[in-house]
């Protein structure tokens, strides 16, 4: 099902042309409404004139998470606070915020975006959905929600917290999709379970996640507890909120919205744009926002991009499941190690608790890995035998996904530290005399 | 017949033995034996208590990994040649020894061996017929 056929099924020379066109546009506009980046188009030497083909995009300076802090709370403004019709505001786990205003242009084209990706993840005007997202500054709640009105399905802004509520507003108002974290989703399943009604009388078939990554065993978990069909969608606040690429029924990669946002793949250590098909930092630029245009956004998220056609007819280019992130991947002798590839394994073993901490070290000249984990099976402590065969599964099966030895230490349950919000989970003392 | 023997991980970390002695001590947890083997990374605190589930629910509570588990407690008088009788009578039960830690009692003229093997019940059996004397739970406290 598409919400706007035309463009989404549009040729790619096409396609390519409206981008340059729209990129031009956005470098003229950056340049001429907001100062730091006159100042940075300037040293860089470029203008949109100088720009002739999409290539181009590589003279352009990048865009940072660190920009957008440094010129808190509107800095990064293209108009005065009388055109903005919305603000929101990111976490902001360390330091301040980072805070992004919408036009009312701004908002057609979120929720257009959006309305594209439910409709491609399935969803009709015949739903009945419930958002599970925390409503409020975060921009996932109201970003799907309007895309979910446009299309003219019956939207339960239930937001997050009691759960218990929302599991009977599910049962009692038939619902039939569900917004959620794909945490929440498992845990809601958990809660259903623990109370007195059989699974028979809720009626999910369809599940519109994101906001944090999945693993293919979560999605597989969360399918089988509500007997749905789960996909996963892909934004963030500076961006605009999600709506910049999400997963078609064919669940094949994520669809970007090519017309509003132009992906690349960079290398994050050189920032060199890589080739289709490699792996790298994905950089955004978004094609035609008004309330803050950005150049070239560093998503710090890892990933690659997939051309070829799609099955379901779209045309606009597929990103596979981020891997990570560029922040948290360390390279140890020379191989590049994400912490995402430790928990992938990590989490199936289930003597040990999923939680681990990270520990990088010099040695002489060789770099080392530590991986900490918490041994939660208590049967195997009085053995060492036992212990030391279970540190040498982890061991393997760590060197099979990383292609690196590491050493593999288990400590007491719950030792490690938790995290509320992102976990810090990497110690590098690499750099430590 | 077994004994209930707590087992505990503890992490190489000084100060970590203190505060698990600490915690039973609170607890009025009397240890009745032990001992301590470790690796580079962590060591296994092996203890016989007067209540062993007092120990192990107030560890828990502290987020320590405890485990229960069955070992055989054998009382012999300390003369020359009677740790070999315990051995060799397990040996022909087939019983393999994982471990095992002896104290001696000098007033009563006795050695305490305590010994975890792969079926306490059988090691059991085999010393009783040798003629050793295996004390039960109630015995020790």
């Amino acid at each position: 099902m598409f919400f706007q056929k035309e463009i989404e099924t549009m040729g790619r020379k096409e396609l390519e042309a409206l981008q340059l066109e729209r990129l031009k546009w956005t470098v003229d506009y950056c340049y001429r409404n907001v100062p730091f980046y006159t100042k940075r188009l300037d040293e860089a030497g470029v203008t949109a004139e100088k720009i002739k083909s999409l290539k181009d995009i590589q003279y352009i300076p990048m865009t940072t998470k660190a920009d957008l802090r440094d010129n808190y709370p509107f800095g990064l403004f293209a108009v005065p606070k009388k055109e903005l019709v919305r603000i929101h505001a990111s976490s902001g786990t360390t330091g301040k915020p980072t805070v992004v205003g919408y036009t009312r242009k701004d908002l057609d084209m979120w929720s257009d975006c959006m309305a594209r990706l439910v409709m491609a993840a399935g969803a009709t005007a015949e739903d009945v959905v419930q958002i599970s997202f925390g409503y409020g500054m975060f921009t996932g709640a109201l970003g799907l929600h309007y895309g979910l009105e446009k299309i003219g399905a019956t939207v339960v802004p239930n937001s997050s917290g009691n759960t218990e509520k929302a599991l009977m507003y599910m049962r009692d108002f038939g619902t039939t999709a569900l917004v959620a974290t794909p945490s929440y989703a498992l845990y809601m399943a958990e809660v259903a379970k623990e109370l007195d009604y059989p699974m028979s009388d809720y009626h999910l078939r369809l599940g519109l996640f994101g906001s944090e990554g999945c693993t293919p065993e979560m999605r597989w978990q969360i399918e089988a507890a509500w007997g749905l069909f789960a996909t996963d969608n892909y934004g963030m606040s500076e961006l605009m909120g999600p709506g910049v690429s999400g997963e078609c029924s064919e669940r094949d990669g994520l669809h970007f919205n090519e017309d509003y946002f132009l992906p690349e793949i960079i290398n994050p250590e050189t920032g060199e744009v890589l080739e289709p098909g490699e792996s790298g930092e994905l950089v955004i630029t978004p094609l035609t926002k008004e309330g803050i245009p950005l150049l070239r956004y560093r998503t710090r998220d890892i990933t690659r991009l997939n051309y070829e056609p799609c099955r379901c007819g779209r045309t606009h280019v597929r990103m596979d499941k981020v891997q990570g992130r560029s922040d948290d991947m360390l390279k140890i002798r020379g191989v590049n190690v994400f912490p995402s590839q430790i928990e992938s394994v990590l989490v199936t073993i289930p003597q040990i608790s999923p939680h681990y901490q990270l520990i990088v070290r010099r040695e002489g000249f060789t770099d080392t890995l530590e991986v900490k984990s918490e041994l939660e099976n208590r049967n195997l402590l009085d053995s060492f035998v036992k212990i030391q065969e279970l540190q040498g599964v982890i061991k393997h099966k760590l060197q099979t996904v990383l292609g690196i030895q590491c050493k593999v230490s288990l400590v007491g349950p719950k030792t490690l530290q938790r995290f509320e919000g992102k976990a810090q989970r990497i110690v590098d003392l690499r750099n430590q005399k | 017949m077994a004994v209930k023997q707590i087992s505990v991980f503890v992490e190489n970390q000084v100060g970590k033995l203190a505060e698990i002695a600490d915690y039973l001590n609170e607890a009025g947890v009397n240890i009745r034996a032990f001992a301590i083997s470790d690796t580079t990374d962590f060591g296994i605190l092996r203890m016989i208590v007067n209540d062993p589930e007092k120990a192990e629910e107030v560890l828990l509570e502290n987020h320590i990994s405890v485990s229960i588990i069955d070992v055989m407690v054998v009382s012999i008088p300390d003369e020359q040649g009677n740790f070999a009788k315990i051995m060799r009578a397990l040996a022909d039960a087939g019983q393999n020894i994982e471990y095992a830690y002896a104290f001696l009692t000098p007033e009563a003229g006795f050695a305490t061996v305590i010994v975890r093997v792969d079926d306490p019940q059988k090691g059991t059996d085999a010393l009783k017929t040798a003629g050793i004397r295996v004390l039960e739970q109630g015995e020790i406290i």
